[in-house]
C-alpha cells in the first residue's frame, strides 16, 4: 500500500503544489487538505503516515512568520498532533512549515517539551531573497536525510529563515544531533553571506527532533526534482534526479514500513 | 447616505464641463451632451450613481477611447487620411490576418488564451498601474499585480496564475533632489516602493516573478510606468462564459471600502502637485485575500458551480455587473454588499475599486455548494442580485432605485470621437565624424554596460520568488554565478512534462525620440529575438501591446501613437506573430505648478512576447561554456546609431534609428531557432542595447571565460566601416552565439538554410532558402578562451578593446548594488 501523505494547507500556503509534485514521484498517496478540514473534524490525521507543511506565507505571515498557523495547531489540534507524534510517524515542514514547526514547539523538542525553544528571525540581509546555496548535510538520525549525499544544492527563498537560539539550546541541539543541515562555503572556509543566506546562528538551516521523525528546513528540496531544475543545467553535466528528491523518497520509504 | 439628482438637464456647455470636472468623472463636454439628451428623453436628472456608472463605463480606461475613435492622421509632405480606429485598423487586423488556429481567445475576454497541451491552454495579459504607482510606489505597483492576476482568474472560467512578469519605468535614480518637480516622489523612493510592492504581493500569492525588465529616462520623474503582467493555466474545457437570466450576483472576496473610488476616471487626469491629495484613488491590496479566492473559484471551477466570472477591477461592481449582464440585465441590491466600514454612499460602494473582489454568475441551484467552498477556504461570498432579462441595470439601494440604465445606451451611447493627430519627425543633433568613436572603446564598452538600463538588476530580481511552483526551467539570472542576464525564463507549469512556456519582453522608448514607429517595430523583434534566443521559435509565438503614452488630445502625441501601431501591424503580420491582447495608458503627463512644464513621458510600448516550447530540454542559456568554441555574430549590422547607448553616454540621440527588417529577420529567426532546436548551439545572447560589444561582453562574464574577437568577422551592410559603430549599433534581428567546433560545419550549413529538416521553416522562408537568395548572414568573430582576457580587434587589427571579464562584470553590477 502507498503511503498517505497529508499536506497540510490554509490561507497563503503555496508550495502545496510543488509538494504534492514531489511525494507523488516517489510513491506517496497525497491528499490535499486544509487546516479548517483538521479543525471541523473532518480529516482524521492518524489515517496519514507522512504530514508535510509545505512553504508559503500562512496568514500571510501577520504578526510573525508561521505564527498564527503554529497556534492553530498548538490550540486547535493539540490532542490529534500529539497522538500522531506519539504513534512514531513522520512530519515536515519546508520553509514557512519549519517556521510554523518551530513556533508550535514541534521542533526542536528538547526535552520532550513543546515550548518554543528556537526561533527563525528576520535574515540579516534584512530582505527577501531567493537564491540557491550549498548545504553539507550532518551526522543524525534524521529519517528524512538517511544516506543523502554529503553535499546538496538547493534554492532558498525567504525573509525570515535566520534560525537563532539562546546559546545554552544551540549547544544542546548540537550535542544531540539534532542539526540535519548547514549552509555551507563554495570555496572554503566559514560560510559568508550569501553562502549562508540569512545569517543562521551555526549556519544552521534545518534541525530535526531527538526522535529523527519530525523535521523541519529552510531550503526548499521539492524546487529541485529533476536536472531542468537546476540554475546550471545549460551548462553542467548533472544526474537526472535532483537533490531534492531523496528527502521525499526516505520519508516515503520509512512511512512503507510503517504501515 | 443619499442619493443625489444632478442636474443636467438645464446646464449649459459651461455647467456641463464643471460638474463632469469636479466630479472627477473625466467626460467630455460632447459626452456630457450625449448624457443630457439621453436623460432629457427620460424627462428626468440622472442620479448620482448613474452618472458615475456612466463615467466608468466611458472612461478611456475601461472603453479605450482613443484606440476606437477615428483619427485625421497628418504627416508631413503626406495627404492627410482618415484612421478608422487605431485598434481595429492595425492590432486587431495585424491579428485577424495571420489567423493562428492557435489563439483560442483574442481581445475579447480580460486576457488572450492560446493553445498549450491536450489539456490546457495557456492566458497573458500585461496591464499598467501608473498613475497609482506616482502617487503611492507600494500600494500601487502591489495592486497592480494583484490587478492582472486577476485578469488570469477572470478570464475563461478562471486561470490559475503561474508566473508574473514586470516592466518598470523610472526617472533616474541619482536625481538631485532640486531638480524634482515640485509633488513628486523621488525617482529612487519610487523605485523601491514598487520593487518592494511587487515583491510582497507575487511573493505571497506563491507566483514566480521570473522576468521583467527596467528603465530609467528623466522624463518618467513625474509620471513613472508600472507595467505587471500575469499567465495563467487553464483547463480547455474552461475556456467559455455564458451567463443567463436567473443567475445570482455573487461577489467573492474582499470587503467593500472607500479605496480606490475614481481610479477608472483618475488615470485619464495629467499628474501634479495636487494629485497626491486624491489619496482614495489608490487602492489597498492583500494579497493572501487573493491566494484565498484563488484557491476557492478553482475549486468551484472544477466543479462547475458558476458559469461567468470577471474581476473586480477599475470602476468596481459597475464595471463588472455592467458588463457581464450588458446582453441581458442586472439588478443588483448593494445593501447586501458587505463594507468594511459603514457609511458609504451608494454610489461608493457601487464605484470603490477596493482589491480581491471577483464577480461570478452562479445558477441558483449551485449557490450551496458555492457558499460551502468558499467557507471552507475562509472566503466571503455574497448574493448581491440577479441577471434579468430587462436589459436594464438596475441599482437598489434599501428598497429604493438608485439607478436604471438602459444596457444599450450604457455600452453603445458612448458618441464617437475624430481625433486630430500631426506627424512632424524630429531633427537631433547628430555626432561629426570624429567626434566620438576614437579607440580605444574600452570605457565606452564599461559606460554603457554601468548605464542603468543595461547595468544588473540582480538586487531587483532575488527579491522576487522564481522558483515557487517549482517549474522554472531557466532563470533570470544565469551563468557560472547564476547572476548573467538571461533573455527570457522558461516554466513548465504542468509539473513532470517538459512542455514549457517562454516569456520575455521588448521594450525601447530610446528610439521612439527619432520615431515611434522603429520603436515599436524593434520592441517587437527584441521580444521576439528573446524567445528565439532561449531556444523558442515563432511558429507559436503571440504577443500583447502595451501603449504608455502621453495626452492623446494633444495632436504630436497622438501622431507618434499612429505611427507606433503602425509599426505593430507591419512587423506582427511580417513575423507572424499575433497579438492576442493589449492595454492602453495614456495622459501620462506630469505638470510642474512651480515651473508650469509640462512634462510627457517618453512614447512607450511595451511588447510582451510568449511562446509555447515543445520541449524545454533544448533550452540554451546566454553564458559561453567552453573555452575553445566559437563566437558567431548573426544578422546584419547597419549605421543604425541614433537612439542608442553609445550616443547616450556622449549626450547624442542622433537621427537614424535601427530599423526592422522583417524579411532578413524572421529568416534568421527561423534558422536559428532550428539551429538551437538541433543542438548546434551552446549558448546564445539576444543583441541589443550596448549592441555586439554588450552582448559579448555579457556572455564572457556570465560564463566566466574570456574572449578574443576580432570585427572583421561582423556581417555588415557595406557603408559600415567604423569599429564603433560595428561594436555598438543596435541593429535588430542580430544575435550572437557560441558553437562547439565540432559543430561549427552543421551550425553553418544551417544557417545557410542547407536542412536536414525543412519542415520547421514557414513556406516563404523555406522558398527563400531554396532559391538560394537567402542566406542568413553569419561570421564567426571569434572565440572563447580560458581566463579572464576580454580582447577585441578593429578592423584593421589593432586591439579597440582590452580589458578583463572582471573589470567588465564589475562596471556591470555596481550601479544596483544597493
Amino acid at each position: 500500500m502507498k503511503p498517505k501523505v497529508l499536506i497540510l494547507r490554509t490561507a497563503g500556503t503555496n508550495c502545496d503544489y510543488e509538494t504534492d509534485h514531489a511525494f507523488q514521484l516517489v510513491g506517496g498517496e497525497t491528499s490535499l487538505i486544509h487546516v479548517n478540514q483538521l479543525i471541523a473534524g473532518e480529516v482524521d490525521l492518524m489515517d496519514y503516515q507522512i504530514m508535510a507543511i509545505p512553504g508559503g506565507f500562512s496568514y500571510g505571515d501577520d504578526v510573525a512568520a508561521g505564527i498564527l498557523l503554529a497556534n492553530e495547531m498548538r490550540y486547535k489540534l493539540a490532542d490529534s498532533l500529539t497522538a500522531y507524534v506519539e504513534s512514531g510517524r513522520l512530519m515536515i515542514g519546508i520553509c514557512n512549515g519549519f517556521q510554523v514547526l518551530v513556533r508550535a514547539g514541534l521542533l526542536p523538542r528538547l526535552n520532550s517539551q513543546d515550548a518554543q525553544q528556537t526561533t527563525l528571525a528576520m535574515n540579516t540581509s534584512a530582505k527577501f531573497e531567493c537564491r540557491w546555496i550549498q548545504l553539507e548535510t550532518q551526522e543524525s538520525n534524521c529519517i528524512f536525510t538517511q544516506g543523502l549525499k554529503p553535499r546538496v544544492y538547493l534554492p532558498v527563498a525567504h525573509a525570515e529563515g535566520r534560525f537563532t537560539a539562546p546559546q545554552p539550546i544551540l549547544d544542546q541541539i548540537e550535542a544531540s544531533g539534532q542539526v540535519v543541515f548547514r549552509y555551507v562555503s563554495t570555496n572554503g572556509g566559514a560560510p559568508e553571506y550569501p553562502d549562508n543566506p540569512n545569517g543562521s546562528d551555526h549556519h544552521i538551516a534545518g534541525i530535526c527532533d531527538p526522535t529523527g521523525r519530525i523535521f523541519g528546513m529552510m531550503p526548499h528540496p521539492e524546487r529541485f526534482l529533476t536536472r531542468l531544475n537546476h540554475p546550471r543545467w545549460t551548462r553542467e553535466d548533472l544526474p537526472e534526479e535532483g537533490d531534492g528528491l531523496a528527502i521525499f523518497q526516505n520519508a516515503v520509504d520509512y512511512a512503507s514500513r510503517l504501515s | 447616505m443619499t442619493v443625489k439628482q444632478i442636474p443636467i438637464l438645464n446646464a449649459d456647455a459651461d455647467e456641463l464641463s464643471r460638474i463632469s470636472q469636479e466630479g472627477l468623472l473625466s467626460l467630455n463636454l460632447a459626452e456630457m451632451q450625449a448624457i443630457q439628451t439621453h436623460f432629457a428623453k427620460l424627462g428626468r436628472n440622472p442620479t448620482d450613481v448613474e452618472l458615475e456608472t456612466i463615467a466608468q463605463t466611458w472612461s478611456e480606461h475601461c472603453v479605450h477611447k482613443t484606440f476606437k475613435s477615428m483619427i485625421e492622421y497628418a504627416e508631413t509632405g503626406r495627404e492627410t487620411e482618415m484612421i478608422d480606429g487605431l485598434f481595429k485598423t492595425y492590432i486587431q487586423r495585424a491579428t485577424e490576418e495571420i489567423g493562428a488556429e492557435w489563439c483560442v481567445s483574442v481581445f475579447t475576454d480580460n486576457a488572450g488564451i492560446i493553445e498549450f497541451d491536450d489539456n490546457y491552454n495557456i492566458v497573458f495579459k500585461v496591464e499598467t498601474h501608473n498613475h497609482p504607482s506616482a502617487i503611492e510606489p507600494y500600494g500601487g505597483a502591489g495592486t497592480g499585480i494583484g490587478g492582472v492576476i486577476r485578469d488570469s482568474l477572470g478570464t475563461g472560467l478562471g486561470a490559475k496564475p503561474i508566473l508574473n512578469t514586470d516592466v518598470f519605468c523610472f526617472g533616474l535614480p541619482d536625481l538631485s533632489y532640486d531638480e524634482l518637480p515640485k509633488g513628486a516622489l523621488h525617482p529612487k523612493r519610487i523605485f523601491k516602493g514598487v520593487v518592494s510592492g511587487v515583491r510582497d504581493y507575487g511573493n505571497r500569492m506563491g507566483i514566480p516573478t521570473a522576468n521583467g525588465a527596467i528603465l530609467f529616462d528623466p522624463r518618467y520623474t513625474g509620471n513613472p510606468l508600472v507595467y505587471c503582467g500575469n499567465v495563467g493555466l487553464i483547463p480547455k474545457d474552461r475556456c467559455d462564459k455564458t451567463v443567463e437570466p436567473g443567475d445570482l450576483i455573487v461577489a467573492v472576496g474582499g470587503r467593500t471600502g472607500r479605496d480606490g473610488i475614481h481610479g477608472a476616471t483618475f488615470s485619464s487626469l495629467e499628474l501634479d502637485d495636487t494629485s497626491e491629495s486624491l489619496g482614495s484613488v489608490v487602492q489597498i491590496g492583500n494579497p493572501i485575500m487573493e491566494k484565498k479566492i484563488v484557491d476557492a473559484l478553482m475549486g468551484a471551477r472544477d466543479r462547475q458551480l458558476y458559469r461567468n466570472i470577471t474581476d473586480c477591477g477599475a470602476g468596481g461592481f459597475s464595471s463588472a455587473v455592467g458588463e457581464m449582464g450588458q446582453e441581458i440585465g442586472a439588478d443588483v441590491h448593494l445593501e447586501n454588499i458587505p463594507l468594511k466600514y459603514t457609511a458609504l454612499d451608494p454610489w461608493e460602494i457601487w464605484l470603490s475599486e477596493a482589491q480581491e473582489r471577483m464577480v461570478i454568475a452562479v445558477p441558483p441551484e449551485n449557490r450551496e455548494e458555492l457558499m460551502a467552498i468558499c467557507e471552507a477556504e475562509s472566503v466571503e461570498a455574497t448574493v448581491l442580485g440577479t441577471f434579468t432579462d430587462t436589459h436594464r441595470l438596475r441599482v437598489f439601494y434599501r428598497g429604493e432605485i438608485v439607478a436604471d440604465l438602459d444596457m444599450d445606451f450604457l455600452h453603445n451611447g458612448l458618441p464617437r470621437h475624430t481625433k486630430k493627430a500631426v506627424w512632424d519627425p524630429p531633427q537631433h543633433s547628430e555626432p561629426k565624424l570624429g567626434q566620438i568613436g576614437s579607440p580605444p572603446l574600452t570605457e565606452d564598452l564599461c559606460s554603457i554596460l554601468a548605464s542603468p538600463n543595461v547595468a544588473s538588476k540582480e538586487w531587483v530580481i532575488r527579491q522576487y520568488d522564481h522558483e515557487v511552483q517549482g517549474g522554472l526551467v531557466l532563470k533570470p539570472l544565469v551563468g557560472r554565478d547564476n547572476d548573467g542576464p538571461g533573455d527570457a525564463c522558461i516554466t513548465t507549469p504542468v509539473l513532470g512534462s517538459r512542455k514549457g512556456v517562454i516569456v520575455s519582453n521588448g521594450i525601447n522608448p530610446k528610439y521612439g525620440d527619432i520615431d515611434p514607429y522603429h520603436s515599436a517595430a524593434a520592441a517587437i523583434d527584441e521580444a521576439l529575438r528573446n524567445i528565439i534566443a532561449v531556444g523558442g521559435n515563432l511558429e507559436q509565438t503571440a504577443l500583447l501591446d502595451n501603449f504608455s503614452w502621453g495626452n492623446p488630445d494633444k495632436h504630436d502625441r497622438l501622431g507618434g501613437l499612429v505611427r507606433s501601431a503602425r509599426a505593430c501591424y507591419d512587423i506582427a503580420v511580417a513575423y507572424g506573430t499575433p497579438f492576442i491582447s493589449g492595454k492602453d495608458s495614456l495622459y501620462n503627463e506630469y505638470r510642474d505648478t512651480t515651473t508650469g512644464e509640462q512634462l510627457a513621458i517618453p512614447p512607450t510600448l511595451l511588447i510582451s512576447a510568449i511562446c509555447v516550447m515543445p520541449d524545454v530540454s533544448k533550452a540554451v542559456s546566454m553564458d559561453v561554456k567552453s573555452p575553445g568554441n566559437r563566437i558567431y555574430v548573426i544578422g546584419r549590422t547597419y549605421a543604425e546609431l541614433g537612439g542608442s547607448h553609445y550616443y547616450a553616454i556622449h549626450d547624442f540621440i542622433g537621427n537614424v534609428a535601427p530599423k526592422v527588417r522583417p524579411a532578413e529577420g524572421k529568416r534568421t529567426m527561423e534558422a536559428l531557432s532550428l539551429a538551437i532546436d538541433q543542438g548546434l548551439v551552446r549558448s546564445c545572447h539576444d543583441c541589443s542595447e550596448g549592441g555586439i560589444g554588450a552582448a559579448a561582453a555579457e556572455m564572457a562574464f556570465a560564463g566566466g571565460l574570456g574572449m578574443r574577437l576580432s570585427l572583421t568577422g561582423v556581417p555588415r551592410d557595406p557603408d559600415v566601416t567604423a569599429d564603433d559603430v560595428l561594436l555598438f549599433s543596435e541593429s535588430n534581428s542580430r544575435f550572437i552565439v557560441e558553437v562547439a567546433p565540432e559543430k561549427q560545419e552543421a551550425f553553418e550549413r544551417c544557417m545557410a538554410g542547407v536542412h536536414s529538416v525543412m519542415a520547421g521553416l514557414s513556406p516563404q522562408v523555406k522558398e527563400a532558402f531554396e532559391k538560394g537568395i537567402a542566406a542568413v548572414p553569419i561570421g564567426c568573430i571569434g572565440t572563447v578562451v580560458e581566463g579572464v582576457d576580454f580582447v577585441v580587434n578593429g578592423t584593421d587589427g589593432s586591439a579597440v578593446v582590452e580589458t578583463t571579464i572582471d573589470q567588465l562584470k564589475e562596471s556591470w553590477q555596481e550601479m544596483f548594488r544597493w
